[in-house]
């Protein structure tokens, strides 16, 4: 067990944890931040992805040790009153069906719009091939991007 | 207007009293500690009054729906309460919508499966809303002394025309507490209809994009440990023995122990081929997770392991030997076949699935000496509360099952095995836990769609005219066949067979279950059956229905037959017409199909173009019939999900056995359909019948397997016989 400060979604929180718990774990039990999700627990289906310095990241495959002073930014911090773009866009396609790897979607798609701002359908792509969804909302999910990215430019 | 009976009697309802609406209002305490944003408790009104076990509606005219039934992502959270809401009469935007708690006595059929919420629960949320409206008009009527009749309601309010009066149901509500349940009400005609059929938002919507606890992974309670379960490696194994005494030491770690979850008397919903399993409880879940990991165990069979060349060699084996006696015979099969003047002969099959719902199962459970408290994502609830009062050794009332959102169900919450393992891990610590699987526990876990094969032989008389056809299926714990469903009674000559074969490996329903298997073989099959007679396969399907219609084989007169032949071949004509099918569109190759299950009628039209020599799903076309369409936004959503999910299916999944063990354990060897996968668009379409809504949540995925497979072959030139359809030979664009 060891003391971590790690920065979340602009604050500090000290966190007491063994080195190797992934920041998933650290977010979802210490933090209780349940709105990053546990997928698989393999980096292969994207639930858990969070931003780590702007840049989305599988917060179930990163240690809490290697956080450093690097900034996270979770569902909840993505914006104030859930009106990010790209949350905003998510509504108005009624994306979600059961929703539970919708987080780890709008997460991604965040990423990708904050790097790219007008990405091609193949960069939607790219960007989200790894996101899985057993629902199927992939293609409510591409023309929500395709919004969020007209309201940002 | 229809005017309908009740079945309500005085009660039915619950005592209607001025006083505050319980605590918090929201009733359920889970809620209260899932945090709920401090906006929304400043909202909570002072006073509420409960018309009955659906509505209950405070002093400033906000509208509380309870939505009955588990939401599993098939959006009944939002169309039961749109229903209610249209019989009340009040404006969308003022109803909140709730969950309601697992309650037999004021709800029936809490139950998410075989996409009958919206069917059976129409007339009893109708009737609850019309209920409630009657008596708060009568409760004005009374206040105003005008007879009830000259009363009119709009978004929450009276009105009597000629005195100019108006009261909102907010301000009558606790008036009409004290007015007799109609034994007879009206029922709104369904032109009259303004939220039924209104596109509408998904009412979880906000939680869900800014990270909100909705799920049962999301749960938490004071001092709740976390649990997580070992089970044997292999269907067939069983535990010898365990070495707890390191894993007991290991940081956080409060207990490691062999627990039975099995209830002395099964339900159908209690299948679960591992009932004895380690128990691993500590303070966090990667404290636990290590844990498990680390426990050595050593396991022995118990039952012979199974290996994937087992299952096919006994279906195949299955068939060769056929049925012992036919689910169904028309005419004289055997001499249709020798006299034909073609046979076309087919077999098809299909691997296991696991159901991979995106949040692993889980459940919380707080058992003690007097009750126990069991909350989590179960799509049968009442199945999990009789079968833990019965392991448990309580009565059923000291057991409560509250419902979170699923994330996904796809009938692998039907089972709730991990509900039980939960409420006796928590008997055993005397705590509150939550149980947690992790994706290997999940997949690996059992309860998958079984493994079928399934031969078709079609007769065609000189004339191309179809003569005689056989379907013989077998399947592992259960066969696949539906004997008197389509081509079933249009055929003179007809024989179907059913098989099971028996199997350790256990089995359970899976979205559409048996029909997203027989969907995708059948209509391969008429495909090319239809192009052996050098027939176009609409016409060809559709001279079929023609023929039922004003013909039926079957005995009395077609109604063996489980169809509504002119319902099916409607969808099939709107997707024609739709799809501009028969013209030629360079580069684009088409299949299409169509398939009647859960009550729900859907015919598609499949595009596939190449892309760098890859096959790629263009675009779906898809003609639905389920009757009144409740709410079209959610409605198109389960379409396009169902043909994704079914794309992906029939395209890469596919769960195989060494030894009794899954060799597919995560989602780096088990392919789950991803974006660039998916189809560039869907369009869909409904039939505007008027008829009472049938589901959806199943009926748009079992069709795609056959008009994929269909188009597959214009665009490559061979068929497909075996899923999934990515072998070695195929990859997708």
């Amino acid at each position: 067990m060891a003391s971590y400060t790690i920065n979340v979604n602009g604050q500090q929180r000290q966190v007491d944890a063994d080195p190797d718990t992934p920041l998933l774990w650290v977010l979802r039990d210490h933090l209780d931040l349940v709105g990053t999700k546990f997928g698989c627990g393999i980096a292969q289906c994207g639930a858990c992805t969070v931003h780590l310095n702007g840049t989305a990241v599988r917060s179930c495959s990163l240690p809490v040790s290697n956080i450093g002073e690097s900034q996270i930014t979770t569902i909840e911090g993505l914006s104030e009153k859930g009106d990010h773009p790209v949350q905003t866009a998510w509504l108005e396609h009624d994306v979600a069906q059961c929703g539970y790897c919708q987080a780890g979607q709008i997460m991604s798609a965040a990423s990708l719009l904050s790097q790219n701002p007008t990405p091609s359908d193949k960069d939607i792509e790219g960007a989200m091939n790894g996101n899985i969804c057993r629902c199927g909302t992939y293609l409510r999910i591409r023309a929500a991007i395709k919004t969020a990215s007209e309201k940002l430019s | 207007m229809t005017l309908i009976k009740t079945k309500y009697n005085r009660r039915s309802f619950l005592k209607v009293s001025s006083a505050a609406g319980g605590g918090l209002v929201i009733g359920f305490n889970w809620l209260v500690s899932c945090q709920p944003s401090t906006e929304e408790m400043a909202n909570v009104p002072k006073e509420w009054f409960d018309i009955n076990a659906f509505i209950k509606i405070n002093n400033t005219g906000t509208v509380t729906i309870m939505s009955p039934n588990p939401e599993i992502g098939q959006n009944v959270k939002t169309a039961m309460p749109m229903i209610v809401a249209e019989e009340l009469g009040v404006d969308w935007k003022n109803v909140v919508v709730e969950q309601a708690p697992l309650n037999t006595e004021k709800f029936t059929r809490q139950l998410a499966g075989g996409s009958q919420s919206i069917r059976q629960g129409w007339e009893s949320l109708r009737m609850a809303g019309a209920t409630a409206r009657r008596m708060l008009l009568e409760a004005a009527a009374q206040e105003w002394k005008v007879p009830v009749g000259e009363l009119t309601t709009e978004g929450g309010k009276i009105s009597h025309a000629k005195s100019k009066k108006s009261i909102s149901y907010g301000e009558i509500a606790t008036r009409a507490a004290n007015i007799e349940v109609p034994e007879e009400i009206e029922l709104k005609d369904p032109k009259d209809f303004t939220i039924i059929g209104k596109a509408t938002k998904n009412v979880d919507g906000p939680k869900i994009v800014s990270g909100q606890p909705l799920f049962g992974l999301d749960f938490k309670r004071e001092g709740m440990l976390i649990a997580m379960i070992v089970h044997p490696p292999a269907f067939g194994m069983k535990i010898k023995d365990f070495d707890a005494a390191k894993v007991k030491s290991m940081p956080g770690i409060r207990d490691v122990f062999k627990v039975q979850t099995a209830p002395a008397e099964k339900e159908w919903s209690d299948t679960n081929a591992f009932p004895e399993l380690i128990a691993v409880v500590g303070e966090t879940t990667w404290q636990v997770m290590k844990a498990k990991k680390a426990l050595t165990v050593n396991w022995e069979q118990e039952t012979p392991v199974e290996n994937s060349q087992d299952h096919n060699l006994a279906l195949e084996q299955a068939l060769a030997k056929g049925a012992e006696e036919p689910d169904r015979k028309d005419g004289n099969p055997e001499e249709a076949f020798r006299d034909a003047a073609k046979v076309i002969e087919k077999t098809y099959s299909a691997p296991f699935l696991p159901h991979n719902t995106m949040e692993p199962m889980n459940f919380f459970a707080h058992v003690t000496a007097e009750k126990a408290e069991l909350i989590g994502p179960i799509q049968t609830p009442e199945n999990l509360r009789k079968s833990a009062a019965d392991l448990l050794g309580l009565p059923e009332d000291k057991v409560t099952v509250d419902m979170t959102r699923m994330g996904g169900g796809f009938g692998r919450r039907l089972y709730g095995n991990f509900g039980l393992e939960a409420a006796a891990i928590s008997k055993k610590l005397n705590a509150p836990i939550k149980l947690i699987y992790t994706r290997e526990d999940d997949m690996t876990q059992g309860t998958y769609r079984p493994a079928y094969k399934m031969t078709y032989r079609a007769a065609l008389d000189k004339n191309n005219e179809l003569v005689g056809f056989h379907v013989k299926g077998a399947g592992i714990n259960e066969g696949p066949v539906f004997p008197d469903r389509f081509p079933a009674g249009t055929v003179d000559h007809y024989l179907a067979e059913n098989i099971t074969v028996e199997s350790n490996v256990s089995t359970g329903a899976w979205r559409a279950p048996r029909s997203n298997f027989v969907a995708g073989a059948e209509q391969s099959f008429l495909d090319e059956v239809a192009e052996a007679a050098g027939k176009d396969p609409i016409e060809f399907r559709l001279a079929l229905f023609e023929k039922v219609i004003n013909n039926p084989v079957g005995d009395p007169a077609g109604k063996e037959n489980d169809y509504d032949p002119e319902r099916y071949a409607g969808v099939l004509k709107l997707v024609k017409e739709k799809s501009g099918w028969g013209q030629e569109l360079p580069g684009v190759h088409r299949g299409v199909s169509a398939y009647y299950c859960h009550n729900s009628y859907v015919a598609q039209v499949v595009d596939v173009v190449m892309e760098s020599g890859k096959p790629k799903v263009q675009k779906v076309w898809c003609a639905v019939d389920c009757g009144i369409v409740v709410n079209p936004e959610g409605a198109h959503n389960q379409i396009e999900g169902g043909i994704v999910d079914g794309i992906g299916h029939a395209m890469y999944g596919a769960l195989t056995f060494t030894n009794g063990a899954p060799d597919q354990r995560n989602f780096d060897k088990y392919h789950l359909i991803r974006n660039n996968e998916a189809p560039i668009e869907v369009e869909s379409f409904f039939v505007e019948n008027g008829v009472d809504p049938t589901g959806l949540g199943e009926p748009a995925l079992p069709p795609i397997v056959g008009a994929l497979a269909n188009a597959l072959y214009k665009a490559t030139g061979n068929r497909l016989y075996n899923q999934p359809f990515v072998q070695k030979d195929i990859v997708m664009g």
